[in-house]
């Protein structure tokens, strides 16, 4: 070892104890650095964002494609034209693609339990309330940006939205990211095994996608299947994203926020309690 | 504001420990009256089997378990009171790996000073350092998923002084590597507690590494059982352990038992039926002439020094290999 190695011992053991930050700041670097993990997986894994693009296009290009042709105009006219099934499909593949990834973000801290990464996360000096923040906000990041990948095709089904739209939808693309991954990490606190998390989730997001009005207009449906519509926070996501990007929507936009927003909130505290009740 | 660190005095103190597991079939008791002190500097060693509470005790010592009673405190702080400052001065290596094997060696150790708080000059000159004392600074861009078990384990070492601790803890560090990796995280470890004096926490199941501290609790089955430094406790099995292989062997254990009960608890049974015990203390002859008394036909005989098993089994009557009460490494949380 070098005479210059040696002296750097002094680093690893100072004489003084230097005083631990006030907890704010200690949270929000914590959020910041698992939220900067997060990101940097996501790009390091970029194929898999590649992978799951494939499914949205089958929805809009085959089912939407498909259906096209026999359902004529839907959801009323735009600015005197007709709007066609695949263009009234396209904002909810988009909300759908933000719903899938998002769900299966919280399969992330089943997962770093398993490999016992999470352990180095506990053992730091940071409260448990700030590592579930951290963790939505990474998983949220991760689904907006999938959802973007599909938001992107707009031009191809005569959306040309303004600026204020776009940014609308960014929006609210990021409040369904945040609940969604609210609800997978609500699941996922208390797991140990991400096989289990996957059937579970599974069996959780195909109802919220299938009641949320992505595939089919809200009004004229059986009273039944308007009553689960309306339990599916979902469908106030979706709703949002219409009404930004074709103007076409079945409830207000205050409704809408108010639901999803206050669906969020719940969720992400009811995922903070349990997690710091967790050994 | 900075606080000078007294470098003299315990570093950990434990005070009656008691974890108390829930579980469907009932209470569990994994840590049962544990008390000890750490000094600034020393290496101290927690000896026992899988779930005699080794790990346990660790968790309670980083406030992720909360003892059901009893009290600890690190750098003279109630860890219940202040967990995060006392996780501020605890550098933690577990038993199974915590790396993100999808990142660098490199961020690894960035999202680990980031989490601590350490400013990026004093977070890029530590990580720096420690990767070149530990081998590793041609490896630091690499993701971890290319690296062996020794390498982990020794980037895990670099990251837990990343934030400059007060007490290494190792639960087990060795576990799962070959022979060669064993030693050579061992010379790091080392390393470690000669250049800064650091203080050492380790489990451990085997003796070897027991050996090499400067005190050691034996612990089993949530209790510690004895507690003193390498030496003394060998010493005071006595100067020898006898090896003998012997005709009739539940005859001739019948007879030590009768005539030394001294060593009642200490008698062993080897590979391939040998019997070991420590030489009794009521006899002051030498152990050949207490060899030729004995009454019955000796088919094999040798003598060595007493060794840290030894002292183990003549504390719990069992030895480590056993498990002690079973094997069941669920149990060990």
């Amino acid at each position: 070892m070098t005479e210059k190695v040696m002296d750097q011992w002094s680093l690893v053991l100072p004489s003084t104890q230097p005083p631990l930050a006030d907890r704010m700041t200690r949270d929000l670097g914590g959020i910041y650095t698992l939220w900067l993990r997060d990101v940097i997986r996501l790009w390091r894994d970029r194929i898999r964002l590649v992978g799951s693009f494939i499914q949205p296009l089958l929805f809009l290009f085959i089912l939407g494609g498909g259906l096209s042709p026999r359902l004529g105009a839907l959801g009323g006219a735009r600015g005197g034209q007709a709007l066609g099934y695949q263009d009234f499909l396209f904002p909810g593949i988009v909300g759908m693609s933000v719903l899938f990834t998002a769900s299966f973000a919280g399969v992330a801290i089943v997962w770093d339990r398993e490999v016992g990464f999470l352990k180095e996360v506990l053992v730091a000096p940071l409260s448990r309330t700030a590592v579930v923040i951290g963790k939505i906000l990474g998983g949220a990041t991760n689904s907006v940006v999938q959802g973007s990948l599909i938001l992107a095709l707009m031009p191809l089904f005569h959306l040309h939205p303004h600026f204020g739209q776009i940014a609308g939808a960014f929006l609210v693309m990021i409040l369904i990211g945040l609940t969604q991954t609210s609800v997978g990490i609500l699941l996922g606190v208390r797991m140990t095994s991400s096989q289990g998390f996957m059937v579970l989730m599974n069996f959780i997001i195909l109802p919220l996608f299938f009641l949320s009005g992505a595939l089919y207009p809200l009004d004229r449906l059986p009273s039944w299947l308007s009553l689960a519509s309306r339990l599916d926070p979902m469908t106030y996501g979706v709703d949002l994203l219409r009404h930004a990007l074709t103007g076409i929507h079945y409830f207000s936009i205050a409704t809408d926020l108010l639901t999803l927003g206050g669906f969020l909130l719940v969720i992400s505290l009811l995922s903070v309690h349990l997690f710091n009740k967790t050994d | 504001m900075v606080e000078t660190v007294d470098r003299r005095g315990h570093l950990v103190q434990a005070e009656d420990l008691i974890k108390i597991y829930k579980t469907r079939t009932g209470n569990r008791m994994a840590v049962n009256g544990i008390s000890f002190h750490v000094k600034e500097g020393e290496f101290f060693s927690f000896l026992g089997p899988n779930g005699a509470g080794k790990t346990t005790t660790i968790g309670m010592m980083v406030a992720l378990l909360s003892p059901t009673s009893g009290r600890i405190k690190i750098d003279n702080l109630d860890v219940t009171k202040y967990p995060h400052e006392v996780r501020q001065r605890i550098g933690i290596i577990f038993q199974d790996p915590s790396l993100d094997d999808r990142l660098t060696a490199w961020e690894n150790l960035e999202f680990h000073g980031r989490l601590y708080g350490i400013p990026g000059p004093a977070r890029k000159k530590r990580s720096e350092f420690l990767m070149e004392v530990m081998g590793l600074s041609d490896r630091r861009h690499d993701l971890v998923r290319t690296f062996s078990g020794g390498m982990k384990r020794r980037l895990e070492i670099v990251r837990g002084l990343v934030h400059a601790p007060r007490l290494l803890i190792l639960d087990e560090p060795t576990l799962g590597l070959d022979p060669h990796s064993r030693r050579n995280v061992w010379e790091y470890i080392h390393t470690v507690r000669k250049e800064v004096g650091m203080t050492v926490f380790l489990t451990t199941h085997y003796l070897e590494e027991a050996d090499g501290s400067d005190r050691v609790a034996i612990i089993n089955q949530g209790k510690i059982v004895a507690l003193d430094s390498p030496e003394r406790l060998k010493k005071s099995l006595g100067p020898e352990v006898l090896i003998l292989k012997v005709q009739d062997k539940a005859a001739f254990n019948q007879y030590l038992l009768d005539g030394y009960p001294s060593i009642m608890e200490a008698i062993r049974e080897e590979e391939g039926g040998l019997l070991s015990f420590p030489m009794p203390q009521e006899r002051a002859e030498s152990p050949w002439e207490f060899l030729r008394s004995l009454p019955f036909p000796i088919l094999e005989a040798s003598i060595r020094r007493p060794n840290l098993d030894d002292v183990f089994i003549r504390y719990t009557g069992q030895g480590l290999a056993d498990g002690g009460q079973g094997k069941n490494s669920g149990g060990d949380q």
